[in-house]
């Protein structure tokens, strides 16, 4: 048995890293409530973002937090045009055709990277990465605690873009009916491009808080995109909120379970708690149908 | 036109099989073994993904169920290659039926139904890594024995045949699926399910027959990969690849159609060694290339390469009645 | 003549095919002029482990450079060594597929494989036409366990490189009073360190040591730092890592922010104090860590040489490069005495002769009934200052072993 301290440590920790991978999820689960596609692509484009913050380091000498301030536009952008002039004209709206498309697009992105920067493992190194701020007995990962601060905020901001700027009415208007919102004057294709824009620029601020403490290779994505996955159908397709209570709740689950589990059969529970999700509650802790 | 196409296909195994007796070198002879292992995991996802319209990502779970009870039954219980074969077609089946009722229960379809199955093909590789049953994260070997009797042959062409004969039933399966009473349901619950139930089509019944019939198929695929490779590991038999080369190779070839898993199964995996070959030094610029092709296939060939040909010849005969 | 390394990139892999077609238009003609011998080397080009196919192949293309500026193959009249590439795409099923490329290609022998599940499949390929495969660092036990004739192993297997490790670490420890007592292992969950831990927990307890918690974790793995808080909370003195580059990178560096310093971590295949990589960008994090693994005998002139080659194309040195190099080393040595490319001929010179086991401290390598080469064994390394040193045993030792480490 663990000290109590152990577990509350591994408790906020997994807090910490859900914050994370609520980041990730927020974009998915944005994508999903308003195109209804499952973007595969989700992983590779959070590769995309993590090199992008390597190369801000790398070649410009810039903080990885600072990185986040010039890859955040470019991400957006990638997005933008990903949408408007590959997934959607490519697809036209057919769900086979979405899914092959954006499984597609991950792996000519995947393997673009790999051209380019071949398989090496790329990390950061700052002068806070090793940093730990005590909170009584707890020693609290610098980098994590700027992760949860940054991702709580982040999914705020999004909130009040979706709710309060007309491109969120908009937003809003299309998830709900498309082809209304068509009719009353709102550019629908226009719409969805910054919708898929705006949920890739979030992966933009995950990559930048997730580079001090992790490492970026091409496939480093994907062991994102499942547990991302997990948390857009535990928080209810589409929901935000969802999406961060999810992502935050998944995280403890996580810890918990590799503390008492092992981190390998730790994973089950993750999957465990997707299908009994699925199957009692499919439209998740917030989602509405 | 469908009949032409059966026998088309037909043709083309022919073709391959007497190619084999020939003689081929033994790396296409190689590609041909996995072209058809492919097609077979193709040709039953297309059962429930494209007939019923319900797509799985969780393939894999049915297949590695197929690999692995093929090869434990052997090692561990010396159980006879062919009863293990049917063994594992009916484990693979029962996968199926048992993820099938939980889900259909639910009332799960689109993404949802997507996802569960991932999940579940996710689980099972998880156990599959850990249990010693299953030789965790070893894995686990067939032993090398040839003759009939062990579904291994010094020759392989032999493999490759009884391989093509497999694909020819399935195809065969597919038809007779196309001309049935239950096709015709489920076919009727994939373009509007709430209208075939009003119309009195039990569709519970009709997607747990065909999940069970799906599931078997691709076990089926499962067991003759780790008859081929005679090594199969948690990664290799239950990892999301198998999944996607299922989906993908049916869904581009054609999915609900009775032959779009084979040109897709056997036009993926070519282009594959194409790109392969004029991709210089440049690791990864292969598989680029075939990802952009594979999306202009989608822009351009939204119904699968099938559809696309079928389009055409309408547009033809269509040009031709106009003239 | 100084960029004759990179010509045997694989655009010249490509024009073999050409090059077939024209010694079958021309036999005698071609024969004449430059007879040429194909060895294969199966790696993954592409895919997870490109990275390691990649400096597999300086090595082999080092070594076929050396052996054709002394003059190739003098059995065969001075035959030049044409390298064939197959990429395994780092999966089992590219693997066979890839082998059976390099068949059909015209290779006399192939070697590589890399990892166990890519070996197992490759190597049954090239059995099927008993064209002999030598597997070069693939650990798995079951690799020579099936009676494949045609198949040999020159790298040690998983049970001899754990007894190695035991017998080492005992020394090691008697030597510095016993300081260690109590051990935790942290194994990713496949092939490789569950099989590690599962020896350990059998070997260890008999060995005076007490297994405190054994911790398995999934590779890629997003996070460490639930298992350092175990390691935290247990306090062992001595951590037994096996993992990959990337998931031990975020152990090390999760341990040093979480102040975990045990007064030892000793690998086996861990890869971290084995990785220049890993010591040139964690240096503070990699100090002091022990690993036994694959390495290029120290004393060897030639092993430095690699060294230079490998950093000369901006990448790290590990082992590889000089498994692989000794491997087309082995295979020119076969081919020297079968004076022949039949397979049948070179499958019994390799079965019946002691080889040189080029720049790897194998002593002469001679491989038994099952295939294995007798005399493989792994080494010791240590960072210490900064630098990858060989601390154990002591005919290949660059310095002696710091342990604890922290003391």
């Amino acid at each position: 048995m663990y000290s109590p301290t152990i577990i509350l440590e591994a408790l906020v920790n997994g807090l910490m890293l859900g914050a994370v991978y609520a980041l990730i999820a927020l974009g998915l689960t944005l994508i999903y409530g308003v195109l209804h596609i499952v973007n595969f692509a989700h992983g590779a484009l959070l590769t995309v973002s993590m090199y992008l913050v390597w190369i801000g380091c790398e070649y410009f000498g810039l903080d990885p937090y600072v990185a986040i301030l010039f890859v955040t536009p470019a991400m957006f952008a990638i997005g933008y045009f990903l949408q408007r002039l590959v997934i959607g004209p490519a697809s036209r709206g057919s769900d086979n055709g979405i899914l092959l498309v954006t499984l597609g697009l991950s792996i000519v992105i995947q393997n673009l990277l790999l051209a380019g920067f071949n398989s090496d493992t790329r990390t950061i190194v700052t002068d806070y990465a090793f940093g730990v701020i005590p909170l009584g007995p707890l020693l609290l990962s610098q980098p994590r605690v700027i992760g949860l601060a940054v991702s709580v905020v982040t999914a705020g901001l999004l909130w009040l873009v979706l709710n309060r700027t007309d491109i969120g009415k908009a937003i809003r208007a299309v998830a709900k009916e498309k082809l209304g919102a068509s009719l009353v004057g709102i550019d629908v294709a226009h719409v969805y491009a910054m919708t898929f824009a705006i949920g890739t620029a979030c992966l933009a601020i995950a990559g930048g808080l997730l580079m001090p403490s992790f490492y970026v290779s091409p496939t480093t994505g994907a062991a994102f995109v499942l547990v991302a996955f997990t948390i857009v159908v535990l928080g209810g397709m589409g929901s935000i909120p969802g999406a961060l209570i999810g992502g935050l709740l998944i995280g403890v689950v996580e810890a918990a379970s590799s503390l008492f589990l092992g981190d390998s059969l730790g994973q089950i529970g993750i999957f465990l708690i997707f299908i009994l999700v699925l199957l009692f509650k499919p439209t998740g802790l917030f989602g509405a149908r | 036109m469908k009949k032409a196409e059966l026998l088309c296909a037909l043709a083309f195994l022919i073709v391959l099989g007497l190619l084999a007796l020939v003689g081929l070198p033994g790396n296409i002879l190689n590609l041909f073994i996995f072209m058809m292992i492919i097609t077979l995991t193709a040709q039953g996802w297309n059962l429930l993904g494209g007939y019923g319209g319900l797509s799985s990502f969780g393939h894999a779970a049915f297949f590695g169920t197929g690999a692995y009870a093929m090869t434990v039954l052997q090692t561990s219980f010396g159980i006879n290659a062919w009863v293990a074969l049917v063994c594992g077609v009916a484990l693979g089946a029962l996968v199926g039926a048992f993820i099938g009722f939980l889900s259909f229960r639910a009332g799960l379809k689109g993404s949802y139904f997507a996802l569960i199955t991932l999940a579940f093909a996710e689980v099972l590789r998880i156990l599959a890594n850990s249990w010693d049953f299953t030789g965790g994260a070893a894995g686990m070997m067939i032993k090398l024995q040839n003759g009939f009797a062990y579904l291994q042959f010094s020759d392989r062409r032999y493999f490759f045949l009884i391989l093509l004969v497999f694909v020819a039933l399935a195809l065969f399966l597919s038809r007779w699926l196309e001309r049935s009473a239950f096709g015709a349901y489920l076919i009727a619950l994939r373009e509007n399910d709430q209208a075939a139930q009003a119309l009195g089509v039990d569709i519970f019944r009709v997607k747990m027959q065909a999940i069970t019939l799906s599931a078997g198929l691709t076990a089926l695929a499962g067991c003759l990969y780790a008859q081929n490779f005679l090594f199969i590991d948690a990664n290799v038999a239950y990892g999301s690849w198998i999944s996607i080369e299922a989906l993908f190779a049916a869904i581009v070839g054609g999915a609900g159609t009775l032959i779009g898993p084979l040109i897709g199964a056997v036009l993926l995996l070519g282009l594959g060694e194409v790109t392969k070959s004029f991709s210089g030094g440049i690791a990864g610029l292969d598989l680029v290339v075939f990802g952009i092709i594979l999306v202009l296939c989608v822009a351009f060939a939204p119904n699968g390469i099938r559809g696309f040909f079928a389009n055409l010849k309408r547009r033809r005969s269509a040009a031709a009645e106009a003239a | 003549m100084k960029t004759l390394t990179n010509s045997f990139s694989r655009r010249t892999v490509l024009k073999a095919g050409g090059a077939a077609a024209t010694i079958l238009a021309a036999p005698g003609l071609v024969r004449a002029q430059a007879p040429i011998v194909k060895i294969g080397l199966v790696q993954p080009i592409t895919g997870a482990f490109a990275g390691d196919g990649d400096l597999a192949r300086i090595g082999a293309e080092y070594a076929v450079k050396e052996i054709n500026d002394a003059g190739g193959i003098k059995a065969l009249g001075g035959a030049k060594i044409q390298l064939l590439i197959g990429d395994s795409r780092s999966n089992a099923e590219a693997g066979a597929q890839a082998t059976e490329q390099l068949k059909t290609d015209g290779a006399v022998i192939v070697v590589g494989g890399f990892a166990s599940g890519i070996a197992m499949t490759a190597s049954q390929a090239a059995a099927r036409y008993e064209l002999p495969f030598i597997i070069d660092g693939a650990v798995s036990d079951g690799l020579m366990t099936r009676g494949l004739k045609s198949v040999f192993r020159f790298g040690p297997s998983f049970g001899a490189s754990a007894d190695v490790a035991l017998k080492n670490l005992v020394a090691i420890n008697d030597a510095a009073g016993k300081a260690a007592k109590t051990v935790a292992i942290v194994h990713e969950d496949g092939l490789l360190g569950s099989g590690l831990a599962k020896l350990m927990q059998q070997r260890l307890p008999p060995l005076g040591f007490q297994i405190v918690e054994t911790i398995s974790h999934p590779t890629p793995a997003r996070d460490m730092s639930n298992v350092v808080l175990r390691l935290r909370s247990l306090n062992p003195d001595l951590i037994i890592p096996s993992m990959y580059f990337n998931e031990f990178v975020l152990l090390a560096r999760t341990m040093q922010q979480q102040r975990v310093k045990p007064k030892g971590i000793y690998a086996l295949f861990g890869g971290a104090a084995s990785s220049y990589k890993f010591v040139s960008e964690f240096p503070d994090a990699a100090e002091g860590v022990m690993d036994v693994n694959h390495w290029g005998d120290p004393k060897n002139p030639t092993n430095a040489k690699l060294m230079e080659a490998v950093k000369a194309t901006g990448k790290f040195y590990a082992y590889n490069t000089p498994i692989n190099y000794s491997l087309i080393q082995i295979a020119a040595q076969a081919i020297e005495m079968a004076k022949s490319t039949e397979s049948g001929a070179l499958v019994e010179a390799l079965a019946k002769n002691e080889f040189d086991s080029g720049v790897m401290p194998y002593g002469r390598t001679k491989f038994d009934a099952t295939g294995q080469n007798v005399n493989a064994l792994p080494l010791n390394t240590q960072v210490q200052g900064g630098d990858i040193k060989v601390v154990y045993p002591e005919q290949f030792a660059q310095s002696k072993p710091k342990f604890p480490a922290n003391g």
